[in-house]
């Protein structure tokens, strides 16, 4: 340690050097986004930190408006003739296509209806857009667009306009699915992220991680055999029920890649507030549990598919809670915790063991294309 | 890059000596015994995996004695807890 | 039993805390370094700092494999996965970390095939399935990892594969220690001795810690409680006695290692005159290379690699805080230029570095008010 100079100040003591750097810390994490890399790498697209940053300083900053910024919620919500629409659109890239639980076309349909569910809004109809691998089985094709229409017929919504395109051998690993979709919101809430306040209860509607683990597995690469299947499934039936049950419900997010602990941080940051979640209360599978052991990957991270992350206002969970596990999808609801006033901007995890730590946005893709 | 994690021995592998099955938590994982062919392991014994490879037994009395002692520490502390408690109600 | 949750109790912390506080004699600082990198992680994942008393300081020593590796040797890594043909295979730990021209995962998006994998295990399988590109190995780690590639290595000898070789960069943890408790910075009172090293290499090796230096060692588990029960247990050998070396984690190590591990290290490969470490420098006999008779397996013998020593970058201080010197906030780049999504140094890389246990997880520690100690 060097010694103060003579006619300097003397160093400041451990505590405070250790709060300048985190103050440090804070303001260089609320700077302007900047993509510093030429090239996009598979971080982009893992939902994480990369993502957010290639979203804000290039999505945003060239087509941002008043209906296009930050915090961006599950779908756009649009006000068209009197009426309140919900817009939104995902495209699918898993590998593989078929696993355990359900294929592409499953996920492309709920995906989308979740993202409107989310946002209060009655899905309604759905557009489809296909991009093929030349030399792409039919058969297999037609298995996944039968499972498109089933998943359709369950969650009540139409797929009214398609599209169908075929690039060459090596290119779309099979089939890729686009779907955007469109539905009507008929009531006043007004969900959204930034509302949360301290006080508030988070929960989540089942166990998390069965997606991301399941297509891992599905892979084959690991040798790895588990009991695991994919949760996806069209939630707008259980937001019903949430939504009437109690209406102080702030928020509602689709937990897709990135896992919770990217929507946790979501809700930190649009709100300013702070997010601290009990490992002991957060439901994970046994065997999801364990895959995430034995890859020494955190669950928290890893995808669902049928999955929300709610913020209630506090005297509402109660009435949350029991709304959701009167439905078949939302039996394992739980409280998983609180936000707080402090420290704004950070989500923190209080282990099984009671110490306390952070949890922060993904960095870099430990699943790589599970969506 | 330490990561150890301990698996139960479910059976070997027909015709691959040093393949075994692990199950962890449920999660089933072929692995190779081969590191400890002085000792080789039973189904049912508990080994700690790292990277695909059995690297050690876990032995299991090793471990109850170690239970016991924190137990008895837990013990003990709960009892400390108890008596300061007690004396506070006066 | 499961042997994993009920090492994560609460209660029983709480009572450990209790006793280790009870020990710290009025006054004293203690300063205690665990060595080992998943050490480290486990600390911080779990806050465990928030069961220790104030006059209790770990120190976060060098035994991240990922953060030692100069960025010489990523480089060479780089050059041979750009080598037509091959395939280069890593654990994940691996990718990101930053050589002179980008790391893996860079070299990833501009296409050359890099492949992550669990086991050396599952690269022996991909040069297995494709007989017509030559397989890498990146072999990194200390004696946890070294007798799995080896034998991997002995595998594909018995297979007589012709397309498979690993990079070695395996090191050895004593010299590191060495280093660390010859080095005039520090002044340690203690050791948390590695884990799962020591499986292999069992307790011995450590004794001469205790017998000419005088400080005591626990061989500590992963769990949260092996940690604080090895705290404990260092913690009553400072209270008075002879310093020795003790084996906390005695459900999994056993006293003299692991022979047939040792055996296969021995009959594979063999000690590196020397081996330069990120922020230690050139140590002697630290490092492990191929021997002569498997050079058919050996990458540096069949590829060459440009073998150029790199200076770390002006601002990076990983070797203060590898050594234990700096805590990862006292680097002058933490947090600002050097963050998990833009690492200038291994330590903010690996999961294990110091920094990015701290910068992920264990930022705020001291703000909190310690509710882990209130029952």
């Amino acid at each position: 340690m060097t010694p103060g100079r003579q006619g300097s100040p003397q160093p400041p003591p451990a505590a405070v050097r250790e709060q300048v750097v985190l103050e440090r810390i804070d303001r260089a994490r609320r700077s302007r986004a900047r993509v510093r890399e030429e090239r996009i790498t598979m971080s982009h697209g893992a939902g994480g930190k990369a993502t957010q940053t290639l979203i804000e300083a290039l999505f945003l900053s060239e087509l941002g408006n008043p209906l296009l910024q930050e915090p961006l919620e599950d779908a756009a919500r649009l006000r068209i003739s009197g009426a309140r629409l919900a817009l939104t659109t995902d495209s699918y890239v898993v590998s593989p296509l078929f696993f355990p639980g359900g294929n592409i076309g499953d996920l492309a349909v709920n995906g989308t209806v979740n993202d409107l569910a989310t946002s209060g809004a009655t899905p309604l109809y759905l557009s489809a857009g296909f991009i093929l691998e030349e030399g792409f089985e039919v058969a297999e094709l037609a298995r996944i667009v039968t499972s498109m229409r089933e998943a359709a017929g369950a969650a009540g919504v139409q797929i009214v306009t398609g599209d169908t395109k075929v690039v060459e051998r090596g290119k779309a690993d099979g089939c890729y699915i686009n779907t955007a979709g469109v539905g009507v919101i008929e009531h006043d809430l007004d969900l959204g992220v930034a509302n949360a306040r301290p006080g508030d209860a988070v929960i989540v509607s089942g166990p998390v991680g069965d997606h991301g683990v399941t297509v891992m597995l599905a892979r084959g690469e690991l040798d790895i055999e588990a009991d695991v299947s994919s949760d996806t499934a069209p939630l707008n039936g259980l937001v019903a029920a949430l939504l009437a049950a109690t209406p102080g419900i702030r928020a509602l997010r689709d937990a897709t890649r990135g896992g919770v602990a990217t929507i946790l941080n979501e809700i930190a940051r649009s709100a300013n507030v702070g997010v601290l979640v009990n490992e002991n209360d957060i439901p994970v599978r046994t065997e999801v549990r364990g895959a995430c052991e034995l890859l020494g990957i955190d669950p928290l991270y890893v995808a669902c598919e049928g999955r929300m992350v709610i913020v209630t206002a506090g005297e509402a969970a109660g009435r949350a809670i029991a709304g959701l596990r009167a439905h078949p999808l939302g039996g394992q609801a739980a409280v998983i915790g609180r936000v707080t006033a402090d420290p704004p901007g950070i989500v923190q995890l209080k282990t099984a063991f009671g110490g306390t730590r952070i949890v922060d946005l993904l960095v870099g893709d430990p699943l790589p294309r599970i969506c | 890059m330490c990561l150890g994690i301990p698996g139960e021995l479910i059976d070997f592998i027909p015709d691959q000596p040093d393949l075994a099955r692990v199950d962890v938590s449920g999660v089933r994982r072929v692995i190779n015994v081969g590191l400890l062919s002085d000792d080789p392991p039973r189904p049912g014994e508990w080994v700690l995996i790292h990277v695909g490879f059995a690297l050690s037994k876990i032995d299991e009395e090793e471990a109850a004695a170690a239970m016991r002692f924190l137990e008895g520490i837990g013990q003990a502390y709960e009892d400390e807890l108890a008596a300061l408690a007690e004396s506070r109600i006066e | 039993m499961r042997f994993v949750d009920e090492f994560r109790d609460a209660d029983k912390a709480r009572a450990l805390s209790a006793k280790i506080t009870a020990l710290c004699a009025p006054g004293r600082q203690y300063k205690l370094m665990e060595v080992c990198g998943g050490h480290t992680h486990t600390i911080y994942k779990h806050g465990l700092e928030d069961y220790l008393p104030e006059q209790i300081t770990l120190v976060h020593g060098p035994g991240c494999p990922v953060c030692v590796i100069p960025m010489g040797r990523v480089d060479d890594a780089m050059a041979l996965a750009g080598e037509p043909g091959v395939i280069m295979t890593s654990f994940g730990d691996m990718m990101r970390v930053p050589g002179s021209h980008g790391s893996f995962f860079d070299a990833k998006a501009q296409g050359t095939d890099i492949r992550m994998v669990y086991s050396p295990l599952d690269s022996l399988k991909i040069a297995r399935k494709n007989p017509d590109k030559r397989v890498v190995f990146m072999a990194i780690g200390f004696e946890t990892t070294a007798p799995s590639t080896a034998m991997t290595v002995l595998r594909a000898a018995a297979e007589g594969l012709s397309n498979f070789s690993i990079f070695c960069n395996h090191v050895t943890i004593i010299p590191a220690i060495k280093a660390i408790l010859d080095s005039p910075d520090l002044r340690l009172d203690g050791f948390i001795g590695p884990g799962h090293v020591s499986t292999v290499i069992g307790c011995r090796p450590y004794e001469f810690i205790a017998r000419d230096y005088g400080k005591p060692v626990v061989v500590a588990g992963f769990e949260p409680l092996d940690i604080l029960q090895s705290i404990y247990m260092l913690m009553l050998q400072l209270s008075g006695g002879e310093p020795t070396v003790q084996n906390q984690y005695s459900r999994v190590v056993p006293w003299d290692g692991n022979p047939v591990a040792l055996g296969a290290i021995g009959q594979t490969m063999e000690l590196r005159p020397y081996f330069e470490w990120r922020g230690l420098g050139f140590i002697s006999h630290s490092a492990l290379k191929v021997r002569q008779e498997y050079a058919s397996f050996d990458a540096e013998m069949l590829f060459g690699v440009p073998g150029v020593r790199v200076a770390d970058p002006q601002a990076c201080q990983c070797g203060e805080v590898l050594k234990g010197v700096l805590k990862p906030w006292e680097c002058k780049v933490f947090g600002t230029a050097c963050t998990p999504e833009t690492p200038i140094g291994t330590c903010m890389v690996s999961p294990e570095g110091a920094c990015a246990a701290y910068y992920n997880y264990g930022r705020l520690t001291r703000q909190r008010v310690k509710e882990a100690s209130q029952p």
